[in-house]
């Protein structure tokens, strides 16, 4: 007490940090899942919380709030878009529109 | 005039609910200050959003206090037209914001104090303060809360981050006194119910601090050479200068509307 750590604390800033970039994810009020909503900057997992707040749930957007450090995502190649993606495109059966709907169902 | 509860004289109520008022809206107008100056960008939005609950807390509060007093003055009357002699305010809000450590140490002492504050007012005899306490509570415990993490990040960081904080408290210390020297209404207005004694708040506020600051490495400066005045309307020279800012506009163009 009343001297400064001799290494900073746990999530606490050191000298040379870049603030790193976090995705956000938001449930709405109505919201069955987390959405992603934007990034932001942020020292740590609990200010990064807060600056979420701040950020993207100002008009009373959210009831929820996922943050993930952007490094931890890992996202599809773009130049992997026709082996990924175009397999299904002909295959009208996996779609629901394939099934008859029965005349008297009520959806 | 209005009367309050009965027995509290329409004049305690104005003269309670202007202090109360005018440390939301000097304080607001500080944190204010830090648009386009902030750290970082995030942290701007999260001072400014701060800034905004404390004026909405000043107008009703302010509004009320207008009411209170019957002589036809609106929440902007009294925002833009006393001069500093006649604002209520803690010496502790009008501080210039200083550094960063300061911002968050003035606001830490001040969000805890107003926290107590209100959650005790929000049960008072008082309904109309009580309802505008009701729902600052929630705000004051988030400033406390977003206060809270970034002293304990500056205290326990680097060296120059802690002994920035260091000297921020030794600054600031001498202004918490007042935050538990009543006035005569708010004596008045203790005894039937509408505001705690601030004797019964000073001992839990205490506790909030001493506890954040061991956390964060810091400890309540030994000495202090008290300041107060700020609710007799005897203030520093910093509120002249904040005053003459953000009344300027509304002073040199009377009514105007954008």
């Amino acid at each position: 007490m009343g001297r400064p750590p001799a290494e900073p604390d746990v999530g606490c800033l050191s000298e040379s940090d870049d603030w790193p970039l976090w995705e956000v994810f938001l449930r709405g009020r109505r919201g069955l899942a987390h959405q992603h909503v934007g990034s932001l900057h942020a020292p740590d997992p609990e200010l990064a919380l807060q600056n979420a707040r701040d950020l993207y749930t100002r008009r009373g957007e959210g009831v929820s709030i996922w943050v993930v450090r952007s490094t931890e995502v890992h996202a599809s190649d773009p130049d992997d878009q026709g082996p990924l993606f175009d397999p299904p495109a002909d295959k009208a059966y996996r779609h629901p529109t394939f099934y008859k709907v029965p005349e008297d169902l009520q959806l | 005039m209005t009367a309050g509860v009965a027995g509290l004289s329409a004049l305690d109520l104005h003269e309670v609910a202007l202090a109360l008022g005018d440390d939301c809206l000097v304080l607001s107008h500080r944190l204010a200050e830090w648009t386009t100056h902030a750290p970082e960008l995030e942290e701007e939005v999260a001072l400014a959003n701060l800034a905004l609950d404390l004026l909405g807390q000043a107008r009703s509060l302010l509004s009320l206090a207008g009411e209170a007093e019957g002589r036809g003055r609106d929440e902007d009357q009294l925002a833009y037209w006393r001069d500093d002699r006649d604002f209520r305010n803690l010496l502790l809000v009008e501080q210039p914001n200083g550094d960063f450590a300061v911002t968050m140490t003035r606001q830490l002492l001040f969000s805890a104090y107003q926290e107590l504050l209100y959650d005790r007012i929000s049960s008072g005899t008082e309904p109309r303060l009580a309802a505008i306490a009701a729902k600052g509570v929630m705000e004051a415990r988030y400033h406390l809360e977003h206060a809270r993490l970034w002293v304990q990040r500056l205290g326990g960081g680097t060296e120059e981050s802690h002994s920035r904080m260091r000297r921020a408290l030794d600054l600031l210390w001498p202004y918490t006194k007042e935050l538990f020297e009543p006035t005569e209404a708010w004596g008045r207005a203790a005894d039937l119910g509408a505001l705690p004694p601030l004797a019964s708040i000073e001992g839990p506020w205490r506790k909030t601090i001493q506890s954040q600051l061991e956390s964060s490495h810091l400890e309540i400066p030994e000495f202090s050479a008290w300041q107060s005045g700020g609710r007799r309307g005897s203030h520093s020279e910093h509120l002249g200068h904040l005053l003459a800012e953000m009344q300027h506009l509304h002073r040199s163009h009377p009514n105007a509307t954008w």
